[in-house]
């Protein structure tokens, strides 16, 4: 049934992506294409693998944009991973025609069931965040799953029941919980860093946050950091770029 | 967006086959045809609708389950058109058997006619809601969409069926007005919905970062993958100018001319006049649905694109 289920679910898994501490290894992209190609979605099918124009499908891709604010004229580096955001009203499962697509009751994961996708693609085009991808070889969508094979899999030992990307994290950025319950450890996180859902006025209400990337310290601490350590010596400057070539 | 050519044969083909089906239903209302008249009608409009659906299928990755998209009318478009389109061929085939057996089946004409009617042209309009309800895509997002989807369905589908008029030897000396304004009608609704396509976007915050400006550094990939080449199309955008005078010279100027020239012409020469003004239409449809797609940009392509 592609129809949205009528009352909020009462959990509301996700994930919560620390833009701060994210350093863009794709650590998080290979482990979900390692787990899923595997898993219940599997194969995420690749062409042309060791060729001139490589192509697959992956569940979550890894940008690196320089970001620039324009009130504090600062900039930054900033990897973002992009997965499906397990909306709240999610368009990518109203548009399905056949009920392949459907956001679970008991916990708001947004899935695809393979068997009924007609692989007609127009949730893809419903997806502000891109988050679906066709698979040619099988003819059907693929989407995360939030390894929804892991994280109830009771043959796996219980701290790795979270998604791939969430355990292979070097950096600890990606969080996973459930997100409708105020008191949990993704909300909390929420709460205390501002996180952030993307594209939030288009109004599908996603379930993921992302925490946004801290501006760092003031103007003067990076003065300080200087490499002549003379804030304001244009004399030294000058020795010092002079020096520098 | 990538424009499909299984869509566009599609959405032009069905357009047309349901505008013209639709017409025939309405005139049925009014003045009941001669069965050549309504069989060769009903017989064309069929088949290009029929064509449109298979084209359709084209474009699925599981075509032998496409029957499974008339399942979820509750929340989507595309399932809603599945199941009206197909609800058209009954009473076509009514319609069908009371012009070819009328003592059996003449009283179910009218009722035919028009339940045949309005079903196609909530067919046309679910087609065009599929993509008017389309958030992510700011150049489909509203009702100049299904405006457009709807005039070209009707002026294709009168143009069409005027000429079936004119080759089945009916009599209708009030053909060209209908015609030239619907036809007029089809450029106005192109036009306003070119004004939608050429409007700025509104700001977009990809990375839920407010109104800081974002620059793409380090793409996630090399080559180009399947978002890119299905939201991200470009050519044709190229030539969207001369593309648009096309649409508009063959696709709205010529048919109006040629339906003019009937108000002088004899009827051999109008129905002449009439088929070539219906192919010049609907090639200006297939141009003005290329353009709808190749034209229409989406949402995703921030994040490669940057802000």
């Amino acid at each position: 049934m592609t129809s949205l289920p009528a009352t909020p679910p009462p959990k509301q898994l996700g994930l919560v992506i620390d833009l701060d501490t994210c350093v863009g290894c794709h650590a998080c992209a290979v482990a979900c294409k390692e787990w899923n190609s595997g898993g219940m979605v599997g194969p995420l099918s690749d062409f042309d693998a060791q060729g001139r124009q490589p192509d697959g499908i992956w569940l979550n891709r890894v940008h690196g944009y320089e970001v620039e604010w324009p009130e504090t004229k600062r900039a930054r580096t900033v990897y973002f991973p992009r997965s499906c955001l397990h909306c709240a009203d999610a368009a990518c499962v109203t548009v399905c025609p056949t009920g392949a697509s459907y956001k679970r009751a008991a916990d708001g994961i947004v899935l695809v069931d393979e068997d009924k996708c007609i692989g007609c693609q127009l949730c893809s085009w419903a997806c502000p965040y891109g988050a679906r991808e066709y698979d040619h070889a099988s003819g059907v969508m693929k989407k995360c799953t939030l390894c929804v094979d892991r994280i109830y899999n009771e043959t796996l030992p219980e701290a790795e029941r979270q998604p791939a990307c969430v355990r292979t994290c070097p950096t600890g950025a990606r969080h996973f919980g459930d997100l409708a319950d105020p008191e949990s450890a993704v909300s909390r996180l929420v709460a205390s860093r501002d996180g952030r859902a993307p594209m939030a006025d288009l109004g599908y209400q996603p379930t993921n946050r992302y925490l946004p990337p801290r501006q760092g310290a003031d103007a003067a601490a990076d003065v300080a950091l200087s490499p002549t350590g003379e804030p304001g010596s244009k004399l030294l400057h000058w020795v010092d770029r002079l020096f520098s070539r | 967006m990538h424009p499909a050519a299984s869509i566009i044969v599609f959405t032009v083909a069905s357009g047309a086959g349901y505008g013209l089906l639709a017409w025939l239903g309405l005139h049925s209302l009014v003045r009941p045809p001669t069965p050549t008249l309504g069989l060769l009608s009903l017989g064309v409009g069929l088949t290009a609708v029929s064509v449109g659906l298979l084209s359709s299928t084209f474009h699925l990755g599981h075509p032998e389950r496409a029957w499974r998209a008339l399942s979820q009318w509750r929340s989507s478009w595309l399932s809603r058109e599945g199941i009206v389109a197909l609800a058209v061929y009954p009473p076509a085939v009514l319609f069908g058997a009371a012009l070819l057996a009328p003592e059996t089946f003449g009283a179910a004409l009218r009722p035919a006619a028009l339940a045949m009617a309005v079903l196609a042209i909530v067919t046309v309009l679910c087609t065009a809601m599929i993509y008017a309800s389309l958030k992510p895509i700011a150049a489909w997002w509203g009702g100049r969409t299904v405006a457009v989807y709807a005039a070209l369905a009707a002026s294709t589908g009168i143009l069409w069926f005027a000429a079936i008029v004119l080759l089945a030897g009916a009599e209708p000396p009030f053909l060209a007005p209908p015609l030239v304004v619907l036809s007029a009608l089809a450029w106005l609704a192109v036009r306003l919905h070119w004004r939608q396509v050429d409007a700025p976007g509104r700001a977009v915050d990809p990375l839920g970062l407010g109104n800081a400006r974002i620059r793409s550094l380090d793409p996630p990939h090399t080559e180009e993958n399947y978002l890119q080449r299905e939201m991200g199309f470009r050519i044709a955008r190229k030539h969207a100018v001369k593309l648009r005078f096309v649409f508009e010279t063959i696709g709205c100027g010529v048919p109006i001319v040629l339906a003019l020239a009937t108000l002088w012409l004899p009827t051999p020469a109008s129905a002449a006049a009439l088929l070539l003004a219906a192919l010049a239409a609907t090639l200006g449809a297939v141009v003005q649905r290329w353009l709808f797609f190749a034209e229409a940009k989406h949402l995703v392509m921030a994040y490669y694109d940057g802000t």
